[in-house]
C-alpha cells in the first residue's frame, strides 16, 4: 500500500530554486498569512491571490486585483514595483491604489520582509491568468489624483519599524505585527471623515486600536486596555489561545475576525503570537476611570428561584441560558461568558443584536476543529424581544451596556449588509 | 456502465461509529481514504439546530433520522417454516441513515463488556458442564479478551468523552461509596469525566436497591458531565439534561457522536473525503474471489459508481454488513438446517423487561428530565454475577432506571387499569405524568441456531436486489431468562413503595413482535471467532475468505450482550485498526492462519 504524501513543497520543486530561496519563500508564505493578504485578494469560490473580491467604499464597488505572477497579476512587477505597490500605495502604472489596501499600515514593514514577500508572491503562488476587473465608481469620482493627495496628507513616510531604544523586544515585535502587517487598525481604529485612520500607532494616541463603527454589521471592539469594552479583562495566554484557535477559555470569535483567524492567526507561531498579544496589553485604557468587572450575583439569584420579571429575562431563559446559563458564565471554552464580556457592553450594540439575530458559527481551526453554531433567533424573536433580550444581556451580572431599542432591531433587521460572520464556515447544506 | 474513480487505499462503507473511527485511525497511517454514507450529510447545525430539533413529533414519531424504508427494508419471519414478509413500519430496531449514522441517534450508554461474555461458551462450560448450554443454543466465544481490548476501551471512552465512575484502577480501589460498580472489571485510568448528576428517580431506585442487597452504581454515559476535550482536539458542551437524546440530534454538543467527536479532525486532513448520499450496492471481487478491488455505488444523481480501494471497510448497520457480504458473495451462507456456513449465522437481540412504578404527588420525580446514558443500575445479575445452576437458563441482564426524558406523545403512562382514552385517561394523565419511575433489565441475548440472516427469495429493495430476511423468534431459554429477571427487578420496584406497578417482561410462548421497540441492539451475522467454519471473521474483524475486507459492529458479535453494544463495538474498531496499522499494511495478507 503506497504512502500518502502531502505535497506543500511540489510548487516550489518545479521552479529549481536553492535551499535559500526555497527558505525566503517560506517565509514570505508566512508573513503573507500575518498580512492576510489571501483575505482581500481572492474572491469566494476563486483562485487564491487572483483578486476579483469586491469591496464596497463610500463613493462605490471596487475590486481586489490579482497578485499572482501571472502576466496579468504580478508576472512583470520588479521589486521595485512591488514594493511601490504595497509600501508606498502607488501602483506600477503610477496611480494611487484605493487605501482599501492598507498601504498606511503596510509603510513600516521592514525591507527585508519586502524580499521575502517578493519571493514568495514570484515563486510560491501559483501564477493564475485573471484581468483585474475596474471599479463601479462613477466619473468624476473615478479620477485617481484625489487619491495621491489622500495618500500624500494620512499615509505615512515608508520606513523600516523603529522600536524605541528602551523596548521590550517582544513588545516591539508585537508592535512591528500589528501596526504592520497585522493591519489590525484598519478595523479597530476609528476613521476620521475622511476614512484615514485616527491613528497608526501607539504613539499616535489614544484613537489606536480603540474599536470602531459597525463595518459589514459587526463592531472591531476596541483592543486596548478597558476592562469594560477592551482587553482588561483578557491575559496574555487568553488572547494567543484566542488568535490560534478562534476561542478561549471565556470567549469565541464572530464576524469578521472568524476570518482573520481561520486565514492568518492561525498560521502565526507561538512566539509572535505571544508578542501580539503582550504588545495589545501594553495598551493603555482610553478610560481613565476604567474598573475591572464587578460580578453581581442579582440576576443569577433571581433567576435561580424562578424570578424572570426582570424585562428579557423569560427570553434569555427560553432561548439561550441552557449554554450561556443563569449566572451568565457559560461554559469553558465551549459556550462564551456573557458577564463581563466586553464586546456586549461596547457602547453601539449592533454586534450583540445582530449575533442574536443572525446567529453565528465559530469556526474550525488546525488545532481546534470543532465548529459550534449559536441558533439564529430572527425568525422567533419580534424586535422587542430581541431588544430586551439584549438589553437584558448588557444589563446583568454586573455589565454596563447601556439598553437597546426595538427600533435599533427593526433597522439591523431590514438591513441586508453582507456579513462576514462566518456564517458560512464549516457548515453544510443538507437535501432534507 | 459505471463510472470508475481513482483509487484509493481504502474505501469506508456506512459513516457511523466504526466508519469513522476507522476512517481517523487509517488516515493516521497515512492512506488515503473515502467513506461512503448511504445518507445525506447530517450535523450539529444545522440538524441538531435549538429548538427546531426537540420536535417529537418529527423526530420520534415520523422517525426523520432512520432508515428510508419504502428504498430497502427487510423481510421478517418467526421460523424457516414461515414465509417473511417485509417490514413496513420501523418498530422493534431503528436503523440510522445519513452521517454519524446511529450514533447520531443513540441515546449514549457507554459501557464496557462484562469479560465472561468475550468468552460466553468457554465460560458456561467450565462452570456449568457442556449439557448446561441447550441444544441449539450457537453461542461462541469471540476471540479477543478483555485485556487484550482494555486499552482500545480506555481510548474509546476517551473519545467520547464518558461520564463514569471506575470501582478499580489499575487494581487499586476507588469507587467504593461513590458510584463504582463492584462487577465492573479493572481499568487503566478513570472515565474521563465524572459520572453525571443523577435524576431523583434513580437515586430512588439506588437507595431501593441498596435496601434489598444489591449493588447499585452510576451509568457510564457518553452525555457529558461538563465541557470536554477530546484527543483529537474535538470538543463538547455539558448535557443539560433536556431528555432528548435518543432518536434526536444533540443540541448541546453534549452527546458522543461521530460528527461532534471524530469528524471535526477529519476535515482537517486532506486525506479524507466524506461522500454522503452514496448508497453501496456491493463489493467488488476480483475473478480468485479472495481479494476485493473496491466498491459499486449509487450517487446522489442516481449514478451507478465504481470505487476501487486496496482495502475495504464495511462499516455499516449490523444487519446491511450482513445483506452486502451475501449480496457480494464473500463467505460460505449460512444455513440452518446443516448449521453449516457462516454469513448470516447468529443473529441475536436484546431481552428487556421494564417495570414501572406509580407514586402518590409527594413523589416528584419530573421525568422530562432525563440524559440518554444518565441513570444508576444494579449488575447483581448481569453476566455470571450469580449462580445460574439452579435457575437453568444461559444469560444476565443488568437492570436501570435510566431516565432519559418523557416526552409529550409518547411519554405518558397510566397505571394498570386505567382506561386508554376519555376523561379517566386524562385524570390519571394529570396525577401520575411527574410521579412515576421506569426501570428495566437491560437482558443479554442468545444467539440459536434457528435465528439467522439470509437473502429473502421474493421481495427486492429499490435497486433490484434481494431484501436481507430476519428469521427470528424468543426461545425457551428467552423467557426464563426474562421472567427470573423480572421477579429480581420487582423486588427493588416494591421497596420503593409505590401506588401501583405495572409489569411489561414476557410470557411463556410469546413471539418476536416487529412493532414492540426495546433497543436496536441487532447482534451477529458476521461473527468474529477463532474458526473459519464457525465464524465470518477472524479476531481481528477481518474476513476469513476476503483478507482485505473488515467488518466492524455489532454484526460481528457472537451474541447479544447484557451491556448496550456500542462501547464493544468502539473498542473492537480500535483494536482491527490497530491490527491493520501495525501488521495488515506491512504484509497485506490473512492476520491469523486458519
Amino acid at each position: 500500500m503506497k504512502a500518502f504524501v502531502i505535497a506543500t513543497l511540489a510548487l516550489f520543486s518545479s521552479c529549481s530554486v536553492s535551499a535559500a530561496q526555497a527558505d525566503l519563500i517560506k517565509q514570505g508564505e508566512y508573513l503573507a498569512r500575518a498580512g492576510d493578504c489571501v483575505a482581500c485578494h481572492t474572491a469566494k469560490g476563486g483562485k487564491p491571490f487572483a483578486g476579483g473580491l469586491p469591496m464596497e467604499t463610500p463613493i462605490g464597488v471596487i475590486y481586489s486585483t490579482n497578485i499572482t505572477p501571472d502576466k496579468t497579476g504580478l508576472g512583470d512587477y520588479s521589486f521595485e514595483d512591488f514594493d511601490k505597490a504595497v509600501r508606498h500605495g502607488v501602483a506600477k502604472s503610477g496611480s494611487t491604489l484605493y487605501p482599501a489596501m492598507p498601504y498606511p499600515s503596510y509603510a513600516r514593514v521592514s525591507e527585508t520582509d519586502m524580499q521575502a514577500l517578493y519571493a514568495y508572491f514570484m515563486k510560491g503562488v501559483e501564477p493564475v491568468a485573471q484581468a483585474n476587473q475596474d471599479s463601479d465608481i462613477p466619473w468624476p469620482l473615478s479620477m485617481r489624483w484625489p487619491l495621491a493627495a489622500w495618500r500624500w496628507m494620512f499615509a505615512p513616510e515608508v520606513a523600516d519599524y523603529q522600536a524605541p531604544a528602551d523596548a521590550d523586544p517582544v513588545i516591539s515585535r508585537g508592535a512591528y505585527l500589528v501596526e504592520g502587517l497585522g493591519h489590525c487598525g484598519a478595523c479597530h481604529t476609528p476613521r476620521a471623515l475622511t476614512m484615514q485612520e485616527k491613528a497608526l500607532s501607539a504613539a499616535d494616541g489614544a484613537a489606536f486600536l480603540s474599536g470602531s463603527a459597525p463595518l459589514e454589521g459587526w463592531i472591531a471592539k476596541s483592543l486596548r486596555g478597558d476592562h469594560k469594552d477592551g482587553l482588561g479583562s483578557w491575559s496574555e495566554e487568553q488572547l494567543v489561545q484566542f488568535l490560534k484557535t478562534g476561542r478561549s477559555d471565556r470567549s469565541a470569535v464572530f464576524g469578521g475576525m472568524s476570518d482573520v483567524v481561520v486565514h492568518s492567526m492561525q498560521y502565526m507561531s507561538e512566539d509572535d503570537l505571544t508578542a501580539i498579544a503582550r504588545y495589545l496589553k501594553s495598551l493603555p485604557a482610553v478610560d481613565p476611570k476604567d474598573q475591572p468587572h464587578q460580578y453581581d450575583k442579582q440576576v443569577a439569584e433571581a433567576l435561580w428561584k424562578g424570578d424572570d420579571s426582570k424585562p428579557g429575562a423569560a427570553v434569555y431563559i427560553d432561548n439561550c441560558a441552557a449554554c450561556h446559563r443563569t449566572d451568565g458564565h457559560g461554559y469553558t471554552r465551549v459556550f462564551p461568558a456573557l458577564a463581563g464580556n466586553p464586546v456586549l457592553q461596547t457602547a453601539d450594540a449592533t454586534s450583540l443584536i445582530n449575533i442574536v439575530l443572525k446567529g453565528g458559527t465559530l469556526p474550525a481551526t488546525h488545532a481546534a476543529p470543532s465548529t459550534f453554531t449559536m441558533p439564529a433567533f430572527a425568525w422567533r424573536l419580534s424586535d422587542q424581544e430581541v431588544a430586551d433580550v439584549v438589553s437584558f444581556i448588557r444589563g446583568s451580572w454586573g455589565n454596563q451596556g447601556a439598553p437597546v431599542k426595538a427600533g435599533e432591531v427593526a433597522d439591523l433587521r431590514k438591513s441586508d449588509q453582507h456579513s462576514t460572520s462566518g456564517d458560512d464556515l464549516g457548515q453544510v447544506t443538507t437535501s432534507h | 456502465m459505471a463510472t470508475i474513480m481513482k483509487k484509493v487505499d481504502a474505501v469506508i462503507v456506512g459513516f457511523g461509529w466504526t466508519g469513522a473511527i476507522m476512517a481517523k485511525e487509517l488516515t493516521e497511517a497515512g492512506l488515503h481514504v473515502v467513506a461512503l454514507e448511504r445518507g445525506p450529510m447530517q450535523d450539529t447545525y444545522p440538524d441538531g439546530n435549538y429548538p427546531q430539533v426537540i420536535d417529537e413529533l418529527t423526530y420520534s414519531v415520523r422517525k426523520k433520522l432512520f432508515q428510508d424504508i419504502s428504498k430497502e427494508t427487510v423481510t421478517i419471519r418467526h421460523s424457516v417454516n414461515d414465509i417473511a414478509l417485509p417490514n413496513r413500519q420501523l418498530g422493534a430496531f431503528l436503523p440510522g441513515n445519513g452521517v454519524g449514522g446511529a450514533g447520531l441517534h443513540w441515546s449514549g450508554v457507554h459501557f464496557r463488556v462484562d469479560p465472561i461474555e468475550l468468552r460466553m461458551r468457554s465460560h458456561y462450560e467450565e462452570r456449568y458442564g457442556k449439557n448446561f448450554i441447550p441444544k441449539d443454543m450457537t453461542i461462541q466465544d469471540f476471540g479477543v479478551s478483555y485485556e487484550e481490548l482494555e486499552p482500545f476501551f480506555d481510548y474509546a471512552e476517551k473519545v467520547f468523552g464518558t461520564s463514569g465512575q471506575a470501582w478499580t484502577v489499575k487494581g487499586q480501589l476507588v469507587g467504593e461509596g461513590k458510584g463504582g460498580n463492584p462487577y465492573a472489571p479493572d481499568r487503566s485510568s478513570h472515565f474521563p469525566l465524572e459520572s453525571q448528576k443523577n435524576t431523583y428517580s434513580a437515586q430512588l431506585f439506588q437507595k431501593a436497591a441498596a435496601d434489598v442487597g444489591y449493588k447499585p452504581y452510576n451509568l457510564p454515559s457518553a452525555n457529558t458531565s461538563g465541557p470536554y476535550t477530546n484527543p483529537y482536539g474535538a470538543q463538547m458542551g455539558p448535557c443539560n439534561f433536556c431528555g432528548f437524546c435518543s432518536g434526536y440530534v444533540c443540541y448541546m454538543y453534549s452527546k458522543a457522536s461521530p460528527n461532534v467527536n471524530i469528524l471535526p479532525a477529519l476535515r482537517q486532513v486532506p486525506n479524507f473525503e466524506l461522500r454522503p448520499n452514496s448508497h453501496v450496492l456491493k463489493v467488488n471481487l476480483d475473478s480468485t474471489k479472495r481479494k476485493a478491488t473496491g466498491v459499486t455505488y449509487i450517487d446522489a444523481q442516481g449514478r451507478e459508481i465504481e470505487q476501487p480501494a486496496d482495502l475495504v471497510i464495511l462499516g455499516a448497520f449490523q444487519f446491511h454488513n450482513v445483506r452486502l457480504m451475501l449480496l457480494s458473495g464473500i463467505g460460505k451462507p449460512y444455513d440452518p438446517i446443516t448449521g453449516e456456513g457462516v454469513v448470516g449465522k447468529n443473529f441475536a437481540y436484546q431481552n428487556m423487561a421494564t417495570i414501572k412504578a406509580y407514586f402518590d404527588k409527594d413523589v416528584h420525580t419530573n421525568n422530562f428530565i432525563g440524559a440518554g446514558g444518565n441513570g444508576v443500575a444494579v449488575d447483581d445479575f448481569n453476566a455470571d454475577n450469580f449462580d445460574h445452576g439452579p435457575h437453568g437458563f444461559v444469560g444476565g441482564s443488568p437492570m436501570w432506571v435510566n431516565q432519559a426524558g418523557s416526552r409529550p406523545i409518547a411519554g405518558t403512562s397510566n397505571p394498570p387499569g386505567t382506561p386508554a382514552w376519555g376523561s379517566a385517561w386524562k385524570r390519571a394523565t394529570a396525577d401520575y405524568y411527574t410521579h412515576q419511575v421506569s426501570m428495566d433489565a437491560h437482558g443479554a441475548h442468545q444467539s440459536y441456531r434457528g435465528n439467522y440472516l439470509d437473502l429473502d427469495p421474493v421481495y427486492r429493495d429499490a435497486y433490484g436486489l434481494p431484501l436481507l430476511r430476519m428469521t427470528f423468534d424468543w426461545q425457551e431459554n428467552d423467557i426464563k431468562m426474562n421472567r427470573f429477571m423480572v421477579e429480581k427487578m420487582g423486588k427493588i420496584a416494591e421497596a420503593m413503595n409505590p401506588k401501583a406497578i405495572a409489569v411489561l417482561g414476557k410470557k411463556v410462548g410469546e413471539h418476536f413482535n416487529t412493532a414492540s421497540y426495546q433497543t436496536t441492539h441487532l447482534n451477529g451475522g458476521a461473527i468474529m471467532g477463532t474458526d473459519p467454519k464457525t465464524s465470518a471473521l477472524n479476531r481481528y474483524l477481518q474476513c476469513w475468505d476476503v483478507h482485505n475486507v473488515f467488518v466492524p459492529g455489532a454484526s460481528a458479535f457472537p451474541q447479544g450482550l447484557g451491556y448496550n453494544p456500542t462501547g464493544l463495538v468502539a473498542a473492537l474498531t480500535y483494536w482491527s485498526a490497530r491490527a491493520i496499522r501495525e501488521q495488515y499494511l506491512k504484509n497485506p495478507g490473512p492476520l491469523v492462519q486458519a
